[in-house]
Protein backbone atom coordinates (compact mmCIF):
# COMPACT_ATOMS: atom_id res chain seq x y z
CA UNK A 1 0.00 0.00 0.00
CA UNK A 2 1.31 3.68 -1.00
CA UNK A 3 1.20 5.99 2.59
CA UNK A 4 -1.20 7.39 1.83
CA UNK A 5 -3.42 4.19 1.59
CA UNK A 6 -1.80 3.15 5.13
CA UNK A 7 -2.83 6.57 6.21
CA UNK A 8 -6.06 6.03 5.15
CA UNK A 9 -6.47 2.70 7.07
CA UNK A 10 -5.06 3.76 10.46
CA UNK A 11 -7.58 6.53 10.67
CA UNK A 12 -10.12 3.64 9.72
CA UNK A 13 -8.52 1.41 12.07
CA UNK A 14 -8.69 3.62 15.09
CA UNK A 15 -11.69 4.93 14.15
CA UNK A 16 -13.78 2.23 13.74
CA UNK A 17 -11.50 -0.19 15.98
CA UNK A 18 -11.72 -3.02 13.29
CA UNK A 19 -8.82 -5.63 13.03
CA UNK A 20 -5.96 -4.23 10.59
CA UNK A 21 -6.44 -7.57 8.44
CA UNK A 22 -10.27 -6.36 7.69
CA UNK A 23 -9.39 -3.00 6.79
CA UNK A 24 -8.61 -3.50 2.55
CA UNK A 25 -9.44 -1.46 -0.88
CA UNK A 26 -12.78 -3.18 -1.07
CA UNK A 27 -14.18 -3.51 2.45
CA UNK A 28 -17.10 -1.36 2.51
CA UNK A 29 -17.39 0.72 5.66
CA UNK A 30 -20.83 -0.68 6.77
CA UNK A 31 -21.07 -4.23 4.85
CA UNK A 32 -17.68 -5.27 6.18
CA UNK A 33 -16.31 -3.06 8.70
CA UNK A 34 -19.77 -2.39 10.98
CA UNK A 35 -19.82 1.20 10.46
CA UNK A 36 -22.93 3.02 10.77
CA UNK A 37 -23.66 6.63 8.58
CA UNK A 38 -22.22 8.37 11.01
CA UNK A 39 -19.31 6.91 11.42
CA UNK A 40 -19.05 7.40 7.54
CA UNK A 41 -19.50 10.88 8.16
CA UNK A 42 -17.05 10.96 11.22
CA UNK A 43 -14.60 9.26 8.86
CA UNK A 44 -14.91 11.78 5.84
CA UNK A 45 -14.04 14.78 8.56
CA UNK A 46 -11.39 12.77 9.64
CA UNK A 47 -9.86 12.54 6.06
CA UNK A 48 -10.24 15.83 5.68
CA UNK A 49 -8.50 16.83 8.21
CA UNK A 50 -5.66 14.55 7.85
CA UNK A 51 -5.10 15.04 4.44
CA UNK A 52 -5.96 19.15 3.85
CA UNK A 53 -8.93 18.28 1.70
CA UNK A 54 -12.04 19.33 1.25
CA UNK A 55 -14.86 16.67 0.62
CA UNK A 56 -18.39 17.51 -0.35
CA UNK A 57 -21.20 16.16 0.83
CA UNK A 58 -22.37 14.90 -2.48
CA UNK A 59 -18.76 13.14 -2.80
CA UNK A 60 -18.69 11.86 0.82
CA UNK A 61 -22.16 9.99 0.03
CA UNK A 62 -20.26 8.10 -3.19
CA UNK A 63 -17.40 7.19 -0.01
CA UNK A 64 -18.58 3.44 0.38
CA UNK A 65 -15.42 1.50 0.39
CA UNK A 66 -11.66 1.98 1.67
CA UNK A 67 -10.92 1.61 -1.58
CA UNK A 68 -13.40 4.59 -2.50
CA UNK A 69 -12.16 7.30 0.10
CA UNK A 70 -8.26 6.34 -1.17
CA UNK A 71 -8.96 6.81 -4.47
CA UNK A 72 -10.63 10.03 -3.48
CA UNK A 73 -8.33 11.73 -1.44
CA UNK A 74 -6.03 10.46 -4.18
CA UNK A 75 -7.33 12.34 -6.71
CA UNK A 76 -7.85 15.42 -4.52
CA UNK A 77 -4.18 15.50 -3.85
CA UNK A 78 -3.02 15.66 -7.66
CA UNK B 1 -24.65 17.62 41.37
CA UNK B 2 -24.81 19.41 38.25
CA UNK B 3 -20.73 20.23 38.56
CA UNK B 4 -20.08 21.97 34.83
CA UNK B 5 -16.17 23.07 35.81
CA UNK B 6 -14.18 22.15 32.76
CA UNK B 7 -17.39 22.54 30.16
CA UNK B 8 -17.22 25.20 27.58
CA UNK B 9 -21.00 26.65 26.94
CA UNK B 10 -22.17 28.84 24.24
CA UNK B 11 -25.17 31.00 25.09
CA UNK B 12 -27.15 32.59 21.75
CA UNK B 13 -29.25 35.60 22.98
CA UNK B 14 -27.55 36.40 26.27
CA UNK B 15 -28.90 39.83 26.27
CA UNK B 16 -32.35 38.79 27.05
CA UNK B 17 -33.40 37.75 30.37
CA UNK B 18 -33.83 33.85 29.85
CA UNK B 19 -30.24 33.94 28.01
CA UNK B 20 -28.58 36.36 30.74
CA UNK B 21 -29.87 33.88 33.26
CA UNK B 22 -29.09 30.70 31.62
CA UNK B 23 -25.42 32.29 30.84
CA UNK B 24 -25.00 32.97 34.64
CA UNK B 25 -26.33 29.45 35.94
CA UNK B 26 -23.94 27.28 34.05
CA UNK B 27 -21.70 30.08 34.70
CA UNK B 28 -22.37 29.50 38.39
CA UNK B 29 -21.74 25.68 38.31
CA UNK B 30 -18.44 26.26 37.01
CA UNK B 31 -18.31 26.14 33.14
CA UNK B 32 -16.61 28.67 30.76
CA UNK B 33 -19.41 30.30 29.12
CA UNK B 34 -19.21 32.66 25.85
CA UNK B 35 -21.99 34.77 25.29
CA UNK B 36 -23.14 35.53 22.65
CA UNK B 37 -25.90 38.50 21.26
CA UNK B 38 -26.75 41.33 19.24
CA UNK B 39 -25.56 43.58 21.35
CA UNK B 40 -21.64 43.63 22.16
CA UNK B 41 -21.79 46.52 25.06
CA UNK B 42 -24.90 44.51 26.85
CA UNK B 43 -22.34 41.21 26.52
CA UNK B 44 -19.42 42.71 27.90
CA UNK B 45 -21.38 44.06 30.47
CA UNK B 46 -22.57 40.61 31.48
CA UNK B 47 -19.01 38.99 30.90
CA UNK B 48 -17.39 42.09 33.31
CA UNK B 49 -20.03 40.86 36.37
CA UNK B 50 -19.33 37.34 35.58
CA UNK B 51 -15.65 37.74 35.62
CA UNK B 52 -13.29 35.26 34.55
CA UNK B 53 -14.52 31.98 32.66
CA UNK B 54 -16.76 34.72 30.81
CA UNK B 55 -16.02 35.03 27.44
CA UNK B 56 -17.86 37.70 24.17
CA UNK B 57 -18.64 36.87 20.78
CA UNK B 58 -21.28 39.05 19.17
CA UNK B 59 -23.02 37.19 16.34
CA UNK B 60 -26.82 38.79 14.82
CA UNK B 61 -28.38 35.39 13.73
CA UNK B 62 -30.23 36.83 10.99
CA UNK B 63 -26.65 36.44 9.30
CA UNK B 64 -26.18 32.41 8.61
CA UNK B 65 -22.69 33.12 7.69
CA UNK B 66 -22.18 34.18 10.83
CA UNK B 67 -24.27 31.57 12.56
CA UNK B 68 -22.33 28.73 11.30
CA UNK B 69 -19.08 30.52 12.16
CA UNK B 70 -19.62 31.10 15.80
CA UNK B 71 -19.13 27.70 17.22
CA UNK B 72 -15.81 27.83 15.87
CA UNK B 73 -15.27 31.41 17.28
CA UNK B 74 -16.46 30.19 20.47
CA UNK B 75 -14.55 27.02 20.77
CA UNK B 76 -11.44 28.89 20.38
CA UNK B 77 -12.06 31.88 22.54
CA UNK B 78 -12.89 29.02 25.69
CA UNK B 79 -10.57 26.50 24.38
CA UNK B 80 -13.48 24.00 23.39
CA UNK B 81 -17.03 23.88 23.30
CA UNK B 82 -19.18 20.93 25.31
CA UNK B 83 -22.35 22.71 25.52
CA UNK B 84 -24.65 24.91 23.27
CA UNK B 85 -27.49 26.80 24.17
CA UNK B 86 -29.60 27.97 21.16
CA UNK B 87 -31.62 30.38 23.01
CA UNK B 88 -32.09 33.53 20.91
CA UNK B 89 -35.64 34.56 19.21
CA UNK B 90 -37.68 36.66 17.83
CA UNK B 91 -41.00 37.44 17.85
CA UNK B 92 -43.48 39.24 15.39
CA UNK B 93 -46.70 38.59 16.28
CA UNK B 94 -50.16 38.96 14.04
CA UNK B 95 -53.18 37.63 13.07
CA UNK B 96 -52.50 35.36 9.97
CA UNK B 97 -54.55 36.62 7.98
CA UNK B 98 -53.03 40.00 8.56
CA UNK B 99 -49.53 38.31 8.47
CA UNK B 100 -46.95 39.22 5.74
CA UNK B 101 -44.91 36.65 4.56
CA UNK B 102 -41.50 38.67 5.77
CA UNK B 103 -42.75 38.20 9.54
CA UNK B 104 -42.75 34.69 8.70
CA UNK B 105 -39.71 34.52 6.88
CA UNK B 106 -37.84 36.72 9.07
CA UNK B 107 -39.15 34.37 12.43
CA UNK B 108 -38.22 31.10 10.32
CA UNK B 109 -35.24 32.11 9.88
CA UNK B 110 -33.89 33.85 13.41
CA UNK B 111 -35.72 30.81 15.49
CA UNK B 112 -35.59 27.43 13.63
CA UNK B 113 -33.08 27.93 10.72
CA UNK B 114 -30.60 29.46 12.78
CA UNK B 115 -30.63 26.61 15.48
CA UNK B 116 -30.37 24.27 12.37
CA UNK B 117 -27.05 26.16 11.14
CA UNK B 118 -26.01 26.93 15.29
CA UNK B 119 -26.23 22.94 16.04
CA UNK B 120 -24.91 21.44 12.81
CA UNK B 121 -21.57 23.36 13.22
CA UNK B 122 -21.49 22.42 17.01
CA UNK B 123 -21.90 18.68 16.46
CA UNK B 124 -18.57 17.86 14.29
CA UNK B 125 -16.24 18.90 17.72
CA UNK B 126 -19.07 17.50 19.88
CA UNK B 127 -19.38 13.86 17.97
CA UNK B 128 -15.45 13.56 17.43
CA UNK B 129 -14.63 14.19 21.68
CA UNK B 130 -17.75 12.12 22.30
CA UNK B 131 -19.36 14.38 24.84
CA UNK B 132 -22.13 17.32 23.76
CA UNK B 133 -25.08 18.68 24.69
CA UNK B 134 -27.24 20.95 22.70
CA UNK B 135 -30.00 22.82 24.29
CA UNK B 136 -32.82 24.86 22.73
CA UNK B 137 -34.93 27.23 24.40
CA UNK B 138 -38.34 26.44 22.56
CA UNK B 139 -41.39 27.40 23.68
CA UNK B 140 -45.41 26.04 25.24
CA UNK B 141 -46.60 27.94 22.06
CA UNK B 142 -44.43 25.48 19.78
CA UNK B 143 -46.78 22.57 21.63
CA UNK B 144 -50.21 24.25 22.08
CA UNK B 145 -50.65 27.06 19.87
CA UNK B 146 -51.27 30.53 20.44
CA UNK B 147 -53.61 32.90 18.00
CA UNK B 148 -51.04 35.66 16.99
CA UNK B 149 -48.71 33.63 16.92
CA UNK B 150 -48.58 31.38 13.95
CA UNK B 151 -45.35 31.80 13.12
CA UNK B 152 -43.23 31.78 16.40
CA UNK B 153 -45.29 28.75 17.17
CA UNK B 154 -44.21 26.63 14.07
CA UNK B 155 -40.69 27.91 14.28
CA UNK B 156 -40.45 26.19 18.09
CA UNK B 157 -42.16 23.23 16.67
CA UNK B 158 -40.28 22.85 14.41
CA UNK B 159 -36.71 23.00 16.56
CA UNK B 160 -38.55 20.29 18.91
CA UNK B 161 -39.06 17.98 15.84
CA UNK B 162 -35.32 19.20 14.82
CA UNK B 163 -34.06 18.21 18.66
CA UNK B 164 -35.71 14.75 18.27
CA UNK B 165 -34.64 13.70 15.35
CA UNK B 166 -30.92 14.68 15.69
CA UNK B 167 -30.85 13.02 19.30
CA UNK B 168 -31.78 10.12 17.43
CA UNK B 169 -28.66 10.91 15.21
CA UNK B 170 -26.03 11.66 17.53
CA UNK B 171 -27.22 9.29 20.64
CA UNK B 172 -24.39 7.00 20.39
CA UNK B 173 -22.02 9.56 20.52
CA UNK B 174 -22.87 10.83 23.82
CA UNK B 175 -23.80 13.85 22.28
CA UNK B 176 -27.56 14.64 24.10
CA UNK B 177 -30.02 17.14 22.18
CA UNK B 178 -33.03 18.43 23.93
CA UNK B 179 -35.69 21.31 24.56
CA UNK B 180 -36.65 23.37 27.50
CA UNK B 181 -40.39 25.02 26.82
CA UNK B 182 -40.64 28.24 28.97
CA UNK B 183 -44.56 29.10 29.41
CA UNK B 184 -44.76 32.99 30.54
CA UNK B 185 -41.59 34.03 31.90
CA UNK B 186 -41.27 37.79 33.35
CA UNK B 187 -38.85 39.35 30.47
CA UNK B 188 -39.08 41.74 28.26
CA UNK B 189 -40.44 39.66 25.69
CA UNK B 190 -43.82 39.15 27.85
CA UNK B 191 -43.09 42.97 28.85
CA UNK B 192 -44.79 43.59 25.88
CA UNK B 193 -48.26 42.64 27.25
CA UNK B 194 -50.57 45.07 27.92
CA UNK B 195 -52.00 43.84 31.69
CA UNK B 196 -55.45 43.01 30.03
CA UNK B 197 -52.90 39.92 28.36
CA UNK B 198 -51.00 39.45 31.41
CA UNK B 199 -54.63 39.14 33.52
CA UNK B 200 -55.69 37.01 30.64
CA UNK B 201 -52.47 34.35 30.65
CA UNK B 202 -52.22 34.61 34.56
CA UNK B 203 -55.67 33.47 35.16
CA UNK B 204 -54.26 30.16 33.00
CA UNK B 205 -51.34 29.38 35.06
CA UNK B 206 -51.86 26.92 38.18
CA UNK B 207 -48.92 28.41 39.44
CA UNK B 208 -50.83 31.89 39.63
CA UNK B 209 -47.70 34.14 38.72
CA UNK B 210 -44.98 33.88 35.56
CA UNK B 211 -41.81 32.12 36.03
CA UNK B 212 -38.69 33.46 36.32
CA UNK B 213 -35.72 33.40 34.03
CA UNK B 214 -34.08 31.46 36.71
CA UNK B 215 -36.71 28.38 36.57
CA UNK B 216 -35.65 28.30 32.64
CA UNK B 217 -31.65 28.11 33.49
CA UNK B 218 -32.18 25.58 36.32
CA UNK B 219 -33.48 23.33 33.51
CA UNK B 220 -30.34 24.13 31.42
CA UNK B 221 -27.96 23.46 33.66
CA UNK B 222 -30.11 20.46 34.35
CA UNK B 223 -29.73 19.73 30.60
CA UNK B 224 -26.35 20.40 30.27
CA UNK B 225 -25.11 18.48 33.35
CA UNK B 226 -23.57 14.75 33.23
CA UNK B 227 -26.18 13.53 35.57
CA UNK B 228 -28.63 14.33 32.22
CA UNK B 229 -26.33 12.36 30.39
CA UNK B 230 -29.72 9.76 29.45
CA UNK B 231 -32.08 12.06 28.79
CA UNK B 232 -32.27 13.49 25.19
CA UNK B 233 -35.02 14.35 22.82
CA UNK B 234 -36.97 15.49 25.23
CA UNK B 235 -38.49 18.78 25.74
CA UNK B 236 -38.63 19.97 28.98
CA UNK B 237 -41.80 22.07 29.76
CA UNK B 238 -40.87 24.86 32.54
CA UNK B 239 -44.56 26.76 32.86
CA UNK B 240 -46.01 26.64 36.18
CA UNK B 241 -48.61 24.51 34.79
CA UNK B 242 -50.29 25.88 32.03
CA UNK B 243 -49.89 23.12 29.89
CA UNK B 244 -49.30 19.41 31.31
CA UNK B 245 -48.02 17.71 28.21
Amino acid sequence: MSDLAERVKKIVVEHLDVDPAKVEPKASFIDDLGADSLDIVELVMAFEEEFDVEIPDDAAETIQTVGDAINFITEQKK
Amino acid sequence: MFDLSGKCALVTGATGGIGGAIARALHGQGATVALSGRQAEKLEALAGELGERAHVAPCDLGDLDAVDALPKQAAEAMGGLHIVVSNAGVTRDGLMLMMKPEMWDEVIRVNLTAYFRLAKAALRGMTRQRFGRIIAVASVVGVTGNPGQANYAASKAGMIGMTKSLAAEVASRNVTVNCIAPGFIATAMTGALNDQQKEAILSKIPAGEMGAPEDVAAAAVYLASEEARYVTGQTLHVNGGMAMI
